[in-house]
């Protein structure tokens, strides 16, 4: 039901771009929303990241996956159990580039028999790291749209995506990567009754909503083009900040371009948000050296010590008389 | 407690390269529209103009599969027309000056097609 709900929301979200558009609203679905939309992402980011800053580490959290730097003829795991900056500096940049947590992944299933097993599963792991570079790609893509001249960079990319050169306009591969990892992450999800019962509608709906944006953006470029000299006007207009809605922008341009409003909108109160936190993590940036150094919780109040010959200093003279042996003596 | 300051610059650095697009279009003032010069005379292309402008890929991956592969050469247009499916024949033959036409707006999207890895190029004063 969840999923259902999700996708009618996108379909709806779609519809209500594709009409209202269509009814003369472009200037509010092509300039004001997505302008709205980009400010609230950019505060809503910052506000969240800011907050993180503020929160508290009292003390190192990390997960320590593998042995740490101990007597010298001890090979420590220098990325797993990190006992440096630059080493958790290292394990954040693989989480991010490699997703290594998700490549630990295992699968827990109880067999017949009774038998409880489990297994590694690489599958989550291939499913997102192909999904999260086919989007990067086609995110890099989309500079096309708002640069004159584009950069040489974007062509590169370009002319890598669609190597192959099938069709006019050239297949992109990373449409069929995009689409097919999607939908091999949503069917993950629906698949396994356990992991149904755990999703909600926050993980449905970011993937209904890239799907949206995926299977319009495919309509767009091989099925119903749109002129995409007016769409190019339109987003120069919007980045030079003199905008300005060109005529004759087909509705499902608007749709697009909608949808991805409310996924820029709806990132920073989502658990799309780990674009972020993925390097605010405790767990992963902080370095495991709470043997090798002192960390005092910064907001400690001060102690003041009162050290055994200050005690035996300030008694001296009781301690005298009981006869009690002291130090000083 | 003690990273503020990196992890403000961090997001400094992510503020800024998320408005790449903005400050490029500073830099660089804002864009011309493509203007595709036409230097025929003829009334209208193969299709209308609108179809042309959306579609013209199309038509042209249609014309290549049907010379090369089932060796028919003429195209019914939707208005009746004969037209001889060829680039360097029928399209060129309007559109000579590839430069102001074909790449006004090839470039403006960084779009390269592949025509011209099999087909001469139409000789331009530059």
């Amino acid at each position: 039901m969840r999923v259902a709900w999700s996708f009618l929301l996108v379909v709806l979200l779609a519809a209500v771009a594709f009409f209202g558009a269509d009814a003369g609203g472009q200037a509010l679905f092509g300039v004001v929303l997505p302008y709205v939309a980009m400010v609230v992402f950019l505060v809503g980011i910052a506000a969240r990241v800011l907050s993180w800053a503020r929160s508290t580490v009292p003390f190192r959290i990390p997960t320590t996956c593998g042995q740490q730097r101990s007597l010298p003829w001890i090979k420590p795991a220098s990325l797993d159990n990190p006992s440096t900056g630059r080493g958790a500096a290292a394990r954040v940049l693989l989480e991010v580039f490699a997703f290594r947590s998700l490549f630990r992944n295992t699968r827990s299933e109880l067999r017949p028999g009774g038998r409880f097993t489990f297994s590694p599963d690489k599958w989550l792991w291939a499913g997102a790291l192909a999904f999260h570079y086919a989007f990067l790609v086609v995110f890099l893509r989309h500079y096309r749209f708002f640069a004159e001249p584009v950069p040489a960079v974007v062509r590169w990319i370009e002319g890598l995506d669609g190597f192959f050169q099938v069709g006019l306009p050239v297949v992109y591969l990373t449409d069929i990567v995009l689409v097919a990892a999607l939908g091999f992450l949503l069917w993950r999800r629906l698949e396994d009754a356990r992991l149904r019962y755990l999703s909600l509608h926050a993980d449905y709906f970011p993937l209904a909503l890239l799907l949206g944006i995926a299977v319009s953006g495919v309509l767009l470029r091989y099925f119903v083009r749109a002129d995409v000299v007016r769409v190019k006007e339109l987003a120069i207009g919007l980045v030079s900040l003199h905008p300005a809605v060109p005529q004759g922008i087909s509705p499902l341009v608007f749709a697009h371009i909608f949808l991805v409003t409310v996924l820029i909108a709806y990132f920073p109160f989502s658990k799309l948000v780990h674009m972020a936190g993925v390097f605010l993590s405790p767990t992963r940036n902080l370095a495991n050296d709470t043997r090798m150094r002192r960390h005092v919780n910064p907001w400690n109040p001060a102690i003041v010590g009162h050290t055994y010959a200050e005690w035996e200093h300030e008694f001296h003279d009781k301690l005298k008389a009981s006869g009690i042996p002291l130090d000083e003596e | 407690m003690r990273d503020r300051g990196r992890i403000v610059t961090g997001l400094a650095v992510f503020v800024a390269v998320a408005l790449a697009p903005v400050w490029q279009a500073a830099l660089h003032g804002a864009a011309r529209r493509p203007e595709p010069k036409i230097v025929t005379t003829a009334k209208q292309c193969v299709e209308p103009t609108a179809a042309m402008r959306r579609d013209h890929m199309d038509l042209l991956y249609a014309w290549r599969d049907t010379v090369v592969r089932r060796g028919q050469r003429t195209y019914l247009a939707a208005d009746g027309k004969t037209v001889t499916m060829s680039l360097t024949g029928t399209c060129m033959k309007c559109h000579p000056n590839k430069k102001e036409f074909c790449d006004a707006c090839h470039n403006y999207l960084a779009v390269s097609p592949y025509c011209w890895e099999c087909h001469i190029e139409p000789k331009e004063k530059s």
